[in-house]
């Protein structure tokens, strides 16, 4: 049984990646957002390079977060633009993996748009990522996943709504404040050297945020997928 | 004008069972309450004008949306606590056939094979493109395909897993004849099997020979026997001129 | 008409009206105490003065979503709509109530206590909940249909109270962590009678107005059942 959950949930996984994948408009488009963003923040703090590097954490969480908000309601997109979520709900099995499967795609999205934006952002504010590769890594890892999370389940509602532009950031950010303190906290602390070891406590914030709001949204989404 | 359903007890469950169905969108009612009672081997068509609610009649049927009143069973599976179980008997052609643009033809099948918990086997996925007339397409997306092409590739996915209800949202329009007697073969197939059609349609001639029962629909309300012959009636003198123009069957 | 039966219109119950006026008069009450019993001035002193104000919108919205999350959670169990008017009952007034402590702290605090705004993590708690409440109010105005609105309400209205503690325990090591001026932590005896007060008042008025708003709901789904009545009129026909 869990086995079959588990290729549907790739089904869905794959057919979404795929599809984004082919047509490239979004990615091309919300990763240059992204590179336009950096770049207005840059000229709003700076040009004085402490100012930047002291917000460089603030900066580019806000970044993922206004540019990466843009993909999700896309996921849907592409199922209600041909009536393909009535027959999605048709299949038979757990509609859970409906979540699951459309996760991991997203998930795949934003963590690629991170990695071009990452690099991009150490050049223009003179940022070490390299130097912290590894506890940077898994930060973005962390916050990746709960913004992801959160973001794939509200967009399932706002989606199939008229103002839906409008209506998931007003879902989604409110809920994401914990997140981004934590995120920009540990990022910050982890391209200082985290002298103090704060870095740890709020990576295991982002911990307990990605749990329980994994598990809270893959519960609650079947309440919310059906028509 | 309105009659007891009767209760007799039977062996086997009825194809569909409705009991006064009535389904509303915020303060619009599109359903005004809908009985209805489908045995196994009938293929009954649905008539009604744009917007009398076939449509929505249909997603009911299909679990997709719930009744705000009533219930319903599919092979005796309720459409609410069963849903599950009439899911699994219940298929459709619907008008906007759900398919994915930026995959191709056989990526689609596949797809479909996989939510099914089946291996997406390339050998099941020609032979129904074969059947349905598409094996040239496999490998072609679907944003290219016209509408006749669209509709064949979910009568395919149909094909994947074939249901014991058949539900048909205006599978006529816009098809060509060959498309028009692959519809019609289906049907006919599942009507033969011990399941059942439901074709909703403004074109009862096309059906010809295929359609057991007429039943139309009027702004959410089934309209009564009466005017059932009525149709019955009109609907021979269709199939009569038909015939006539195109020189016989 | 064909309807067998037409729903009898909810009574108001008896308690309301004394109540309600039971708790205006002890709101006023409240704020009189706190504004003048309590006047030593001290150093910073005043500024602690903002209690009066974030405890009680924070003990209101903590409260009220404690409403919408039960409420929530027996919607999704039972899927009775009553649970639904409660949630939307509470979540409604619990957003007014927040949102109006919050801006007359802000109001009021400028001129007494020099600042607009405290990044106190109560406060700040408060704050936030109070989007998230705005969020879940703008989601059920978009939503037209009932049952839709009904069940996606639910959802967000358990995924938001679930955030409460992580948003708190947030805002405090942030708060922490910038060593920014704290909140004092003992509370004079004097403060603290003012300030249990205030929050009481503060709860008896949003007890008063969930019930009025719950009950006005009901009303409107009463007469809407009519209306159902009406539109089904015929009956159905069995074909």
């Amino acid at each position: 049984m869990l086995a079959t959950e588990a290729r549907r949930v790739a089904a869905i996984a794959w057919k979404d990646a795929t599809a984004e994948r082919r047509s490239k408009a979004n990615f091309n488009a919300v990763v240059f957002l992204a590179a336009l963003i950096l770049l207005l923040f840059g000229f709003a703090l700076g040009p004085e390079v402490e100012a930047l590097q002291q917000a460089a954490g603030g900066v580019i969480w806000l970044t993922v977060l206004f540019a990466g908000v843009l993909s999700f309601n896309r996921s849907y997109e592409q199922e209600l633009e041909n009536g393909a979520l009535d027959m999605l709900l048709l299949y038979p099995g757990d509609r859970r993996s409906i979540f699951i499967g459309k996760l991991i795609a997203n998930l795949a999205f934003v963590l690629l748009v991170e990695m071009i934006l990452l690099p991009t952002a150490a050049l223009l504010y003179d940022l070490p990522i390299a130097r912290f590769v590894v506890p940077l890594g898994a930060v973005i890892a962390l916050g990746t996943i709960g913004f992801v999370t959160l973001g794939t389940f509200y967009a399932a509602m706002a989606s199939r709504l008229r103002a839906r532009e409008v209506l998931l950031p007003l879902l989604l950010f409110p809920m994401l404040i914990p997140l981004l303190v934590a995120a920009v906290e540990a990022t910050g602390a982890v391209l200082a050297g985290d002298a103090m070891g704060d870095a740890g406590a709020w990576m295991r914030l982002l911990v307990v945020f990605d749990v329980v709001f994994l598990v809270a949204a893959f519960l609650a989404f079947e309440y919310v997928i059906e028509g | 004008m309105s009659e007891g359903s009767s209760t007799v007890p039977t062996a086997d469950p009825a194809a569909l069972e409705l009991d006064g169905i009535a389904r509303r969108f915020g303060s619009r009612w599109v359903l005004r309450g809908i009985s209805l009672r489908l045995e196994p081997g009938t293929v009954l068509a649905l008539t009604g004008r744009n917007g009398s609610g076939k449509t929505t009649l249909l997603r009911l049927i299909t679990t997709a949306i719930r009744p705000t009143r009533g219930t319903g069973r599919v092979f005796g599976q309720d459409l609410v606590r069963d849903a599950a179980a009439a899911r699994a008997a219940v298929g459709i052609l619907a008008h906007h056939a759900g398919l994915y643009e930026d995959l191709t033809a056989g990526e689609n099948l596949a797809f479909a094979l996989r939510m099914y918990g089946r291996r997406a086997d390339p050998e099941v996925i020609d032979a129904v493109l074969d059947e349905v007339g598409l094996d040239g397409e496999r490998d072609h997306r679907v944003r290219g395909f016209s509408a006749g092409m669209r509709r064949r590739l979910a009568l395919a996915r149909l094909l994947l897993r074939p249901p014991r209800l058949l539900l048909l949202d205006e599978p006529y329009a816009s098809f060509d004849v060959d498309g028009i007697q692959l519809v019609n073969r289906f049907a006919a197939r599942t009507a033969g099997e011990g399941g059942a059609v439901i074709i909703a349609t403004h074109e009862l001639a096309r059906g010809r020979g295929l359609i057991d029962r007429v039943v139309r629909i009027e702004e959410g309300r089934l309209v009564d026997r009466d005017a059932q012959q009525e149709l019955a009636a009109e609907q021979r003198l269709a199939w009569s001129r038909l015939q006539a123009v195109e020189g016989g069957s | 008409m064909s309807s067998t039966e037409t729903a009898a219109l909810p009574v108001r119950p008896r308690w309301h009206r004394p109540f309600g006026t039971v708790a205006l008069l002890f709101f006023i009450a409240a704020q009189a105490f706190g504004y003048f019993a309590t006047a030593p001035e001290r150093d910073m002193g005043n500024l602690q003065k903002i209690m009066y104000v974030h405890v009680p919108a924070a003990w209101i919205a903590f409260i009220a979503f404690t409403v919408v999350f039960g409420a929530s959670v027996l919607y999704l169990w039972k899927r009775h709509e009553k649970y639904d008017h409660a949630a939307a009952s509470a979540a409604e007034v619990g957003t007014v109530l927040t949102g109006l402590t919050l801006a007359l702290g802000s109001i009021w605090g400028r001129p007494t206590w020099g600042v607009w705004w405290t990044w106190d993590p109560r406060l700040t708690t408060t704050a936030i909940l109070f989007l998230i409440y705005l969020s879940y109010l703008s989601l059920r105005a978009f939503t037209e249909d009932e049952e839709r609105r009904a069940r996606w309400s639910a959802a967000v209205g358990i995924l938001g109270f679930l955030n409460v503690p992580i948003v708190y325990m947030s805002v405090r090591w942030w708060r922490t962590i910038h060593q920014v001026q704290s909140t004092p932590g003992t509370v004079d005896s004097d403060y603290a009678l003012a300030l249990r007060l205030n929050a009481f008042a503060f709860l008896f008025l949003f007890i008063y107005f969930v019930a009025s708003r719950y009950h006005l709901a009901r009303l409107e789904r009463t007469l809407e059942a009519r209306r159902e009545e009406a539109a089904l009129a015929g009956g159905p026909i069995h074909v």
